[in-house]
Parts: structure tokens; C-alpha cells; sequence
């Protein structure tokens, strides 16, 4: 059965202030609508490319989107940034409007855009979960009813009558998620909202929401950046590219053409992955990232690169030189390897270290160039990236530190 | 090609009339827990709490008294002048305030509207909950007053009285309209809520709170019948009627506010519905 069904959704947006010219374009959509014409302001809009400049002052943050979710699937809505993953969540969750199409859906919707919507930094931690369970549609009887279970699963029951702003955000987040995480409903949408909190809490969240579908049945709508628990908690996927579906798939195929297309393959392998990678030059057999120590690629693991090809031209050196490019398009560091000084075609292996303690937490791509004879290019890919993961800092948070390097900084001190 | 039956659809359009109070009704501890969220956040950390209902209304009363009946040496019907600008007060304030926190209701609430859905009618009916609250307690006050001014003999209540429960409804229908629709289009067009507060304030002059109603018919002279175009005279005037015993009360006039009234609500929940689908978009 299913459990959700779309049809032919968009949402426009509007780009820029809203305010100078509103009126001139109200008046002008009245004018069109008194006359039985259709909005002007449809016509038109661009597909949703921040980087490129637009013609229009609308865009299509999603244009004709059509899919079915079946009952008791756990999707995950991945895309890079702008694909519209956040205005669909909206639109389930009837926060907004779609433009155009229709939604069908099959009993109680819960979303979870953020987690302690309306908490209200007054009141106490057990008034805080009567208004916030209310605003997320549970009744009275139903938040009495589970309210231990609540108060246990966040653990803060010591604080539960002191105000939350009294409260440390770890603890807000842990009351809020605990709220959201006993809500009764056929279907659950939950957007990227557990970045916050420390890592057993985010594994007791994870776990709970892993329930949520593998035990009750319900269907579960993900969002996230994060691969891994996307992975762990989806059984299909939906990659969303500009505005549109670009595949409905299981997760793994849904994973997989993501890192492609943003540019992040962690690990390939031509036997396994059924795309080439490759030019009439270069063939690309093996690509994987691994931490230098211990067995996750974090601030302070470092990650040895390993990459194997196949050189299928004779030239008088052969080179493999990179830009290694951060999420946010810095590049960070460059650098050339020469592979071979006489140039001979076969399958070579190249192995290269990025100390510890440098990149800071981020997403990082490889721009890597094969170069021959010390001047021409005979491939160039940027298919190939990692992730560096954060790790907790003196308080025991992972929070991401800003910068673009993490090294280690050493300092005396001396009280005088 | 739809066999399957959907309990729910999502989609663009939607009736302008619908209000949906089935909803609104499931929807009802919301509703409370939002009352009791504005009474507890007005009131937390203060000393005197909700003694600031009372304080409120008596230092206003007082200024008035002193100034435009003192000072000023205004007319007020005949009646005692702290009773006059009590009961003007408190249904003003009544009016005032409901209609200004109604017409905040998107964007005083973007935040939770943008993350949550819920019928978004329970947050302006919490807030007519929570000013009636308040009006409540400071009508103990109005009736305070009113008794030692019966005991005195200066006035006499009559069976008008028992009709103000009605006309508190229709303020409160009233504001809520106003309300309304002022929230919608603020959602788009920031400059009301600028024009509001100053608008409010500005229309308290056409309200018999200060000026009898009397004063200003005399002084506008044969544009006298502006003062009777405002729907909220007739409520005035009939409370004060009701209680006091005096006032500029007038049967049809009542009615034809009332229609009024009805009429601004009606738009009032057309503009509502049509704005909530998307104002999150605007805002």
C-alpha cells in the first residue's frame, strides 16, 4: 500500500526582497485572474542554479515532481544544497503551499523540521513538553500518557521544573528530541535535525528513529547530509538534483550516484561500481581513503589515498598532480606526484599521505590531473573526494570548529 | 486510477470559506497550552504578577481623570468621571490589545509556522483567550468601582447590563476581524504594521473611551454622523448604558454594528485563509 503519492508538484520562489514591486506584480496577477487568465508570474522561472545568474526573479525550487513512498519504507531525501530537499519537507509537512500538484497521503503526518519548535524559554522543561507535544499535534491525554517515557528517554528529569533557558543546549535539544521521538503518526518527516547533541545521544535518536520504521511499520521521510545515517536508517532513496527526481532507487544506488555527481566518491572500485571512470588515457581501477590511524577519518586520523589506473599511452613522463578543493570551493593545497620518469603505459598504484592534524572537519574533492611529458593534460577527473569527520573537542561536543585548517596548537602556560 | 482512498491531500488551492474548525477543535490543547504560555510568559520573573492586570487599568484611569476631567475639564454624561474612563478603558484595552496581537499573529509566530503545521486559527483564538482572560479580571475591578458608585446612589444599572456579555463578544469577533486581516497583509506589506500602532491609537479619539460621544456629535456639528460610522460606539455606549445608566444608546445603531462586524469577520477569515497557505513564503 502506499503511503504517500506526488503529483506533478512545484514551488516557486520568488528571488530577491520581496517589497519593491509586489504590489505591481499582486495587481498584475489580480488583472490576469479577473480576466480568466492564467498567473503570468507561472510562465516564467528559472530551474534553482545559485551559481549561475538568472534571467528571472522567480525560480522553480521544485518543478514537476512525481513519486510514490509505500507503506513502511524509510526514505532518504538526499541532493546537494538548493535541490529542493528542505521545500519538499515543507510541503509534506503542509508548512507550505505547492505551487502547483497535488499531494495524497495516508494518515497522520508528524514532521520534525526542527527539533523544540515553540519551546518557550520561560517556562519549565514539563511545561515545555505539554506545549511543544500540543504544537506537534498530540493531545493532552496522549503527552500524559507517555510523559515518563518522555522525561526518561531525554534525561533530564532533574531539571524537568527549571525553565529551559536555564537549560544547556545539549539538554534542550535531548527534551526536544525526546518530545518528537513519541509522537504517534503513520508518517514521519524528519529533516537534518540532529546535528546538535553528542554522539550517544545521537545514536539513542538514530536508534529510536530506526525503530520508528523497522519495528512500527511507519514510514519515515530522512533528510540529511550525512551519508552514513542515511545509510544505516533508509531502505530507498530519492535524489533530488536542481528541482527534480533524479532517481527514486534504493539507498546504496541513491548514495552512490549522489557522490557522483557531487564530486565526493569516497571509494571506487571498476569491478563493483558499474560506471567507468576513464578517458582513451587513463582508466581508473581503484580509489579508497582510509585514516592513517586508528579507523575513522577524522581531525586527527590523517588519510592515506590510494589510487590505481591504467596508463594506456606511451609518453616520457608520466605525472599525477591535484588540487584538493574544500566543500565551500577553497582549494586547500596542491600538489604533483611523478609517477613514472620513463612514461611506460600498464597499471601503476599511487599512495599518498595527508598528515593528521591539517584539514579541518569538511568535505573535501580531489581536482587530480595525469600529466605527460611535463606539459600535456591526459586526464582530469574530480570525481574522487572524502570526508573528514569532526571530533569532540575539550567539552566533549562535536561541534565544528570554524576554519579550513585544524592544526595541533602548542601553547605554555605560566600563572604569574 | 486513484483505487487506493487518500486521507489527506495536499495541493494548491483551497476553499476561501473553509475554515476548517474541526481541526481547530482537534487541534484544542493547543489552544490552552498557548493561553497558558501568554499568561505565564507576561507574568514570569515579575513581583507583583498578575496584579499588573489591575495596576494597568488604575494608573490609566487615574491620568485620565486627572487630566481630561480635571485639566481639561471634559464632560463625561453626567457620569463619575473614574467610572466614565474605567469602563471605556477596559473595553478599549480589551479591543486594543486583541487586535494588535491578533494582527502580529504571522509574523509574531513565523518561526513555529514555518517549522510545524497546525491549524493556524488556534493562535489568534488563543490570543482572544488570553486578552478575555485579562478583561476578566479587570472588569472585577470596573465591578468594584461600580458598586461603591451604587452604594453612593450616583448611578443605576438596569437590565441592559445583562447584554454585555453579547457586546463583549462582538469586540471580541471585532478585533479578531480587524485582526486578521491586518495580519494577512502585513505577511506582504510591512508598512501596516507601522500605520497600525499609530492607526490604533489615533482611532481611540473616535471611540466614546474619552470623549463622550455627545462631545464629539456637538462639536463636529452637521458631520455628526461620522461619529456614529464607527462600530464600536454603539458597544460603548450600550455597556455604559447597561451599567451606569447613561450614554448615547441607540437600538438600530447597535444592530447595524453588529452586521458590521459579522461582515469584517467574514472578509477577515477569507483574507486569513488565503494568506496562511503560503505567507511563509513572504514573510
Amino acid at each position: 500500500m502506499l503511503a504517500l503519492k506526488a503529483e506533478n508538484i512545484s514551488k516557486q520562489y520568488r528571488l530577491g526582497q520581496v517589497g519593491t514591486g509586489t504590489l505591481t506584480h499582486d495587481l498584475n496577477r489580480f488583472w490576469h485572474q479577473i480576466r480568466g487568465k492564467e498567473n503570468p508570474y507561472l510562465k516564467i522561472g528559472d530551474t534553482n542554479d545559485r551559481s549561475s545568474k538568472g534571467s528571472s526573479d522567480y525560480v522553480w525550487s521544485l518543478h514537476d515532481i512525481d513519486f510514490e513512498i509505500e507503506q513502511g519504507d524509510a526514505v532518504g531525501i538526499i541532493g546537494r544544497n538548493g535541490a529542493g530537499k528542505s521545500t519538499l519537507l515543507k510541503l509534506l509537512s503542509k508548512v507550505t503551499k505547492p505551487t502547483k500538484g497535488k499531494i495524497y497521503t495516508n494518515g497522520r503526518i508528524a514532521s520534525l523540521l526542527e527539533v523544540g519548535t515553540g519551546f518557550h524559554p520561560e517556562m519549565t522543561g514539563r511545561e515545555n513538553i505539554f506545549l511543544n507535544g500540543a504544537i506537534l499535534g498530540m493531545t493532552k491525554k496522549e503527552i500524559t500518557r507517555k510523559f515518563d517515557e518522555i522525561v526518561d528517554f531525554s534525561g533530564v528529569e532533574r531539571y524537568i521544573d527549571t525553565p529551559v533557558k536555564r537549560y544547556s543546549s545539549g539538554m534542550y535539544v535531548r527534551l526536544a528530541f525526546a518530545v518528537a521521538a513519541h509522537l504517534e503518526s503513520e508518517i514521519l518527516i524528519v529533516d537534518e535535525v540532529l546535528a546538535v547533541g553528542d554522539a550517544e545521544f545521537q545514536k539513542k535518536c538514530l536508534g529510536k528513529m530506526g525503530d520508528v520504521t523497522k519495528g512500527e511499520g511507519r514510514t519515515v521521510l530522512f533528510v540529511s547530509h550525512n551519508m552514513a545515517a542515511v545509510n544505516e536508517l533508509c531502505n530507498t532513496g530519492i535524489l533530488l538534483d536542481q528541482g527534480k527526481v533524479l532517481i527514486q532507487d534504493s539507498i546504496d544506488k541513491c548514495i552512490i550516484e549522489y557522490q557522483k555527481k557531487s564530486g565526493h566518491i569516497s571509494s571506487y572500485d571498476k569491478l563493483n561500481d558499474n560506471f567507468a571512470i576513464e578517458n582513451k588515457n587513463i582508466s581508473i581501477n581503484k580509489y579508497s581513503v582510509t585514516p592513517i590511524e586508528g579507523n575513522v577519518l577524522n581531525v586527527t586520523s590523517g588519510a592515506r589515498v590510494k589510487i590505481e589506473f591504467t596508463s594506456k599511452i606511451k609518453a616520457s613522463t608520466l605525472d599525477l598532480s591535484f588540487y584538493l578543493r574544500n566543500s565551500h570551493e577553497v582549494t586547500v593545497m596542491s600538489t604533483g606526484i611523478m609517477v613514472s620518469s620513463t612514461g611506460d603505459d600498464g597499471e601503476y598504484s599511487v599512495v599518498f599521505e595527508i598528515p593528521a592534524n591539517t584539514l579541518n572537519e569538511d568535505g573535501y574533492y580531489f581536482e587530480m590531473f595525469w600529466g605527460i611529458n611535463r606539459s600535456d593534460v591526459a586526464f582530469k577527473t574530480e570525481a574522487f573526494g572524502f570526508e573528514i569527520n569532526g571530533i569532540r573537542n575539550q567539552f566533549g561536543e562535536i561541534i565544528k570548529s570554524p576554519g579550513v585548517i585544524f592544526p595541533i596548537i602548542k601553547s605554555t602556560i605560566k600563572k604569574l | 486510477m486513484n483505487e487506493q482512498k487518500w486521507s489527506n491531500v495536499i495541493e494548491s488551492k483551497h476553499s476561501l470559506f473553509r475554515l476548517n474548525l474541526k481541526e481547530v477543535w482537534q487541534y484544542r490543547d493547543l489552544v490552552l497550552m498557548f493561553v497558558k504560555r501568554d499568561f505565564i510568559s507576561s507574568f514570569k520573573q515579575t513581583i507583583l504578577g498578575p496584579l499588573w492586570f489591575f495596576i494597568n487599568p488604575i494608573l490609566t484611569t487615574i491620568v485620565f481623570t486627572l487630566v481630561f476631567g480635571n485639566i481639561a475639564n471634559l464632560p463625561t454624561d453626567g457620569i463619575p468621571p473614574i467610572l466614565f474612563y474605567l469602563a471605556g478603558n477596559t473595553l478599549w484595552g480589551y479591543f486594543s490589545t486583541t487586535m494588535l496581537s491578533v494582527s502580529n499573529v504571522f509574523a509574531g509566530n513565523a518561526g513555529i509556522f514555518g517549522k510545524v503545521y497546525f491549524p493556524r486559527l488556534v493562535t489568534p483564538i488563543s490570543t482572544i483567550i488570553s486578552s478575555f482572560m485579562r478583561l476578566s479580571i479587570q472588569l472585577v475591578l470596573f465591578f468594584i468601582v461600580l458598586g461603591y458608585y451604587i452604594y453612593l446612589g450616583e448611578v443605576q444599572p438596569n437590565y441592559w447590563a445583562f447584554f454585555s456579555p453579547v457586546l463583549i463578544i462582538f469586540l471580541a469577533l471585532f478585533s479578531l476581524g480587524l485582526g486578521m486581516i491586518f495580519s494577512s497583509l502585513t505577511t506582504k506589506y510591512r508598512d501596516l504594521s507601522l500605520l497600525l500602532g499609530f492607526g490604533v491609537s489615533l482611532f481611540m479619539w473616535f471611540t466614546p473611551v474619552i470623549l463622550p460621544t455627545s462631545l464629539v456629535k456637538q462639536k463636529l456639528g452637521s458631520y455628526g454622523y461620522l461619529a456614529d460610522l464607527n462600530p464600536l460606539t454603539p458597544i460603548f455606549e450600550c455597556f455604559k448604558f447597561g451599567f451606569i445608566g447613561s450614554g448615547d444608546f441607540n437600538m438600530t445603531r447597535l444592530l447595524i454594528s453588529f452586521t458590521f462586524i459579522i461582515i469584517v469577520l467574514f472578509f477577515g477569515i477569507v483574507v486569513f485563509n488565503k494568506s496562511e497557505k503560503s505567507f511563509i513564503d513572504t514573510v
